[in-house]
């Protein structure tokens, strides 16, 4: 054991003998360099010797920081100061005559990166190789195969081994020998991203005179890997679908659970249900920039923690608010009430118009739902839509407790089957509709918070999510959550599916013909509560 | 004669007479005989408004005929509205090819997305006749498919209302597209002539208005003579107490098929005399916010009245024409009010103030 | 599977024709050559689980007037759904007469055919006259365009009169339904059911809510309906059955119990234990 590690040891140190004069060769060649083409040459060596030590000078020269003097040695100047390459000294900057070596633009720029990145692989921290991996795939500098080849057998790490060898058989597509090629073919097949197809695909060209350009062997495994890849980006466009379809569901989920409770409760559609997700959104809104202007920037991201009780708060309260001076009095006239609560959604419109202006509000998401999970090449998952998902799961757990385990939850129930009954029984129904229709309120105001993470705030978000709502109650049907949910979920879901096949306005045509023809043959929806009580 | 005082009384006969006069043959009087200065002058700027006017109580009568009657309220009929404006505005457009901005026999807006030829929906729209069939067949076909399944399913109240609503959102959201062919976002405009008539003229704009106003009236007692006939007492009986009107024998689907399909007819009927007279039909015509706000007419004025309708339409669109002129700002929280208001506080609308409690 | 070959085989059944070949309901003659006015046989219907009508088999006699007695949730009121096309059985066959198959009907056509039915809570047109609420119910052709152009004519009027003086309404009638009285709707309703000539008559509750003197005059007024109309009455005021019935079914879970004169019902053990109890 001992043994290989002192030989191990000796490899590295031995190693880091020839990269150290490979490197100051590299230096000297950068700092003699007068031209672009010079400079990109000495970059792409500096790169190739791998030595950590050339990070600084080369983000130095990223930075337009990077002087040679007369003699050729690199000085990195800081304002006043200049420290000198691979050198511990420090000089005033004015003190030294420097010479400006020729200006970074981008062509340098696209040869820096990945050389940084290069250098950037033997670094300890995971994060750092991981992210220099990445840009190495995005661009995968030449030459690099053999660095490559000793940067994998050095990894631990799994997933930036994986880039590499990803990095590694792109760059091995074009190497001269056919056995390197087949497998790097495979390799990227293997790896199901549709970035690699144009290499691929150039495999199969014919050069001008008819012939092919690469041996029929070649030529097969590349179009088996192209299969591949195509195979694989449809079954990611089938997950990618349902993931999206399941997040638009949860989304109208929220918008739709407190509709169908107080639908089901009181038989009134409240057409100012989606102007309480815009009120959620909007108290999201003024909590973000409370957080932003009086308190330090570090407790930021808490603001959504914040914002959720406020949000249902507010919702609740204006919707309570509503049914006592509205709603209450206009009981047995459903259809007064959908005219009423419509004219109660344009006052709010117009109040939050007055208020924030016309115009959609920033709400910017907190740094732990920003960014997504990779599944797969070209598929992510956004942390925003996860949480959302997450939180609806939360939020019909939550709704579900309270209908199932608590006193006004049996209440509820109560009403909801036999409104004159639970009278009789001694229920104060009136009370029971006030506190659900805050319930149901408040929810809509928690779906407000959702939304505001993943789309526009405006006066008018919520107008477009009461049809959509009352669709997934008509689904679902009245008084069960569970049909409900599944209301919700199955349109997310048959709407994503559609989407990319007709267009988002076909889809939705389409959506509304099938929920007509659905209630042709349940008019109750999915899950009815049959016998003779339903017909009021 | 028996059924003639069943629709109205002697007196109301007259009170309606004089209505129908007053607007049909004393607004242009009015306007063409009296000085530019003096009171009872009607301005030219006004006629073609008035006629608007006319045209929303002519969709506010529709309304009425549903809600009122039969318990149905759509939210809905901006779409067969606009559907019935569509089919003048092709007309128009139509009537105008080869005077439009690119000199072309397609209307501009084809021109702009280059299409090479019209679209087979297109065809026969150069003629009047058809155009006119048209704007109150296809509302008509629409509102039949569109009942025939609601109400099979015996989809009423709330439901129904709604779905309604998210028809008025589908087929709004198919208008604006550019590739179904009515002109996109911005509809059919810059029409030149009808019939050879120039819109621009002011005889034109009157004779389209007294064209409005006489169709309005003849509506109005097509109407009446419905909702008095024993029809009126089955749609009314239907409102009340649908499963009796079922055990007594009649088929309520029939009954509310019947009156649905003539309540969208009128409102194309409405659309396609709006347009020439406007000068524009786009999408926006059937903006959900439309259709409930023809609701609010009927219920300011009345319901169950038919004179209701027309009441209320003239005073809600009068005080819009005052309000986005002299205080924009303030007409969506009036309008707002005002459904709460009517609502909660006046049921019976402004005709119920001055009827006996105790009629219907 | 199954379910496609039972519907195969429903298919190529040679004593049925085929719903769309049966004729419209408007004919008023009914097939009472055996004497029976309707045939419920095997009725099953369940709600989640909950069979309210169990296997039930019942006969009504064409010119009887037979009361059906039971606890509540016996199924009487699903019973008169059935009957009147409000509910579709699961099992089990509807025969009005001899030949109407009433299952393969909807709630109008079934009335049009000459079943009348009156609900439990009285349900008349309120916003219409007693004159307009009799002259609805009428039999007469009752399809859209008929209507609009349908007026009284004098026979008509006649009829109206002569039921206007049957229900003690001759005055009230130009009054709106809305104001009267809970026991005159209660007529009116009954009113509406004999201007549609009715072969069969279902009277749930008729005198719930009722006067005593109104409740003789309604015993009264159903025994003398008995012999031209066939009557079957759901009441739960035994004084009232024992005074109009001649025979008395009783419903117990879905399911006929007990069938038979009012006395030998009431003397039933097995009756006494599930709905009269101890105290009769």
């Amino acid at each position: 054991m001992l043994h290989r590690l002192s030989l191990f040891l000796c490899c590295v140190l031995f190693a880091s003998q020839i990269h150290a004069a490979e490197l100051e060769n590299a230096l000297t060649t950068l700092a003699q360099a007068s031209s672009r083409s010079e400079l990109i040459a000495a970059i792409e060596q500096i790169g190739a010797t791998g030595d950590a030590k050339a990070i600084p000078i080369l983000e130095a020269l990223e930075n337009n920081d990077l002087k040679a003097s007369e003699t050729g040695q690199l000085w990195i100047v800081q304002g006043e100061k200049a420290h000198a390459a691979l050198d511990d000294t420090t000089a005033e900057a004015a003190s030294l005559t420097l010479n400006d070596l020729p200006k970074v633009n981008n062509t340098v720029r696209r040869a820096l990166r990945p050389a940084i990145a290069q250098l950037q692989l033997g670094a300890p921290d995971v994060k750092t190789r991981l992210a220099a991996a990445e840009e190495l795939k995005k661009r995968p500098p030449d030459n690099a195969a053999d660095m490559l080849t000793q940067a994998i057998e050095r990894e631990t790490d799994a997933q930036v081994k994986t880039l590499l060898e990803t990095t590694l058989a792109q760059i091995q597509l074009e190497s001269p020998d056919p056995a390197q090629r087949l497998e790097a073919i495979n390799l990227l097949g293997q790896r199901g991203n549709p970035d690699f197809i144009p290499p691929l695909t150039d495999l199969l060209q014919q050069n001008t005179d008819g012939s092919y350009k690469e041996p029929p062997e070649v030529r097969t495994a590349a179009s088996k890997a192209i299969a591949a890849i195509e195979a694989s980006q449809a079954r990611i466009a089938t997950l990618r679908n349902l993931f999206y379809g399941i997040s638009l569901g949860s989304i109208l989920l929220l918008a739709a659970l407190g509709l169908a409770i107080t639908f089901g409760l009181m038989g009134v559609i409240n057409m100012a249900h989606g102007e309480m997700l815009m009120l959620g959104a909007y108290s999201t809104y003024v909590v973000q920039n409370l957080f932003k202007d009086y308190l330090p920037a570090a407790a930021f991201d808490a603001y959504l923690l914040v914002a959720l009780p406020v949000a249902f708060m507010v919702s609740a309260a204006v919707g309570i608010l509503l049914e006592r001076t509205v709603i209450r009095h206009l009981y047995g006239r459903p259809l007064e009430t959908l005219l009423a609560t419509w004219g109660i959604s344009l006052l709010l419109i117009q109040t939050v118009r007055v208020l924030f202006g016309a115009q959609n509000v920033q709400v910017a998401n907190p740094s732990w739902l920003s960014g997504g999970w990779e599944v797969a090449a070209n598929f992510v998952l956004p942390y925003n839509r996860l949480a959302i998902i997450f939180f609806v799961i939360l939020v019909v757990v939550m709704v579900w407790l309270i209908l199932q385990r608590t006193a006004l939850g049996l209440q509820v129930r109560a009403v909801t089957q036999n409104r004159n009954m639970a009278a009789c029984m001694g229920i104060a129904t009136r009370r029971v509709d006030m506190w659900t229709f805050g319930l149901g309120s408040g929810v809509a105001g928690l779906g407000g918070v959702a939304l505001s993470q993943i789309g526009n705030v405006g006066p008018e978000l919520g107008q477009g999510y009461i049809v959509d709502s009352f669709m997934v109650v008509v689904l679902g049907g009245v008084g069960k959550i569970a049909g409900t949910v599944t209301g919700a979920l199955g349109l997310g879901v048959i709407t994503k599916y559609l989407e990319p096949e007709v267009g988002a306005v076909l889809a939705k045509i389409m959506v509304l013909v099938f929920i007509i023809l659905f209630i042709q043959k349940r008019p109750q929806g999915i899950f009815a509560l049959k016998g003779r009580f339903v017909e009021n | 004669m028996t059924r003639l005082r069943q629709m109205h009384s002697p007196l109301a006969w007259g009170m309606v007479f004089l209505v129908a006069a007053l607007g049909i043959v004393g607004v242009p009087l009015l306007n063409t005989m009296t000085e530019a200065g003096s009171t009872w002058h009607v301005p030219d700027y006004m006629v073609p408004l008035l006629g608007k006017f006319l045209c929303y109580a002519l969709v506010a009568l529709a309304m009425d005929l549903i809600w009122g009657y039969a318990g149905i309220l759509s939210l809905g009929h901006g779409v067969f509205f606009a559907l019935g404006g569509y089919a003048m505005g092709m007309y128009l457009m139509r009537s105008m090819a080869g005077l439009g901005v690119y000199r072309s026999e397609l209307p501009d807006f084809m021109v702009f997305l280059d299409w090479k030829e019209l679209p087979w929906f297109w065809y026969g729209f150069d003629n009047f006749g058809f155009a006119m069939f048209m704007a109150l067949a296809v509302p008509a076909v629409l509102a039949y498919i569109f009942g025939f399944l609601a109400f099979r399913s015996r989809i009423k109240g709330v439901y129904f209302s709604i779905i309604t609503q998210a028809m008025t959102f589908a087929l709004m959201l198919l208008f604006f597209r550019n590739e179904t062919g009515f002109g996109g976002n911005n509809g059919l405009t810059d029409f030149k002539f009808l019939l050879g008539y120039n819109l621009q003229e002011h005889d034109t704009r009157l004779a389209l208005y007294v064209i409005t106003a006489s169709v309005l009236f003849i509506s109005y007692l097509v109407c009446r003579w419905l909702v008095t006939s024993k029809f009126g007492r089955v749609l009314m009986a239907i409102r009340d107490a649908e499963s009796r009107v079922m055990f007594c024998g009649y088929n309520p689907l029939q009954y509310k098929l019947f009156a649905w399909t003539f309540s969208a007819i009128l409102c194309g009927l409405a659309g396609a005399l709006y347009v020439p007279q406007v000068g524009i039909i786009n999408p926006s015509e059937m903006m959900p916010a439309n259709s409930i706000e023809m609701a609010i007419w009927v219920a300011v004025g009345g319901r169950g009245t038919l004179i209701g309708g027309l009441v209320g339409s003239g005073v809600v669109n009068g005080m819009k024409s005052w309000f986005t002129v002299s205080y924009p700002d303030l007409w969506l929280y009036f309008l707002g009010g005002l459904f709460i208001f009517v609502t909660l506080f006046l049921p019976r609308g402004l005709v119920g103030l001055f009827k006996r409690k105790d009629s219907a | 599977m199954n379910a496609w070959l039972e519907r195969t085989r429903e298919f190529w059944r040679r004593d049925q024709v085929f719903d769309f070949m049966l004729p419209p309901l408007q004919s008023r003659e009914l097939d009472v050559s055996h004497g029976v006015v309707l045939y419920l046989e095997n009725i099953t219907v369940s709600f989640d689980g909950f069979k309210a009508l169990n296997n039930l088999n019942l006969y009504v006699n064409n010119g009887e007037l037979r009361c059906i007695i039971g606890a509540n949730g016996a199924g009487k009121t699903t019973m008169m759904d059935v009957i009147t096309g409000k509910t579709r059985p699961d099992t089990g066959a509807v025969f009005f007469g001899q030949k109407i198959d009433l299952t393969k009907y909807n709630e109008s056509e079934i009335a049009a055919a000459g079943v009348g039915r009156k609900f439990q809570k009285p349900t008349v047109f309120e916003n219409h006259t007693v004159l307009e609420n009799l002259e609805l119910a009428m039999q007469m052709n009752k399809s859209t365009f008929v209507s609009l152009t349908a007026r009284l004519s004098g026979e008509q009027r006649d009829r109206i009169d002569e039921v206007l003086s049957i229900i003690g309404l001759t005055e009230q009638v130009y009054l709106r339904a809305g104001l009267l009285s809970h026991g005159q709707k209660q007529w009116l309703e009954i009113g509406m059911l004999l201007m549609q000539s009715p072969y069969l008559l279902l009277v749930d509750e008729p005198v719930a809510g009722m006067t005593q003197q109104e409740i003789e005059r309604t015993a009264e007024l159903l025994t003398s309906l008995a012999p031209r109309h066939s009557v079957v009455v759901v009441e739960h005021d035994m004084a009232f059955v024992r005074s109009i019935a001649r025979t008395v079914t009783v419903l117990h879970e879905g399911s006929v119990l007990a069938e038979g004169k009012m006395d030998e019902v009431q003397a039933n053990p097995k009756v006494i234990e599930v709905y009269l109890g101890e105290g009769y």
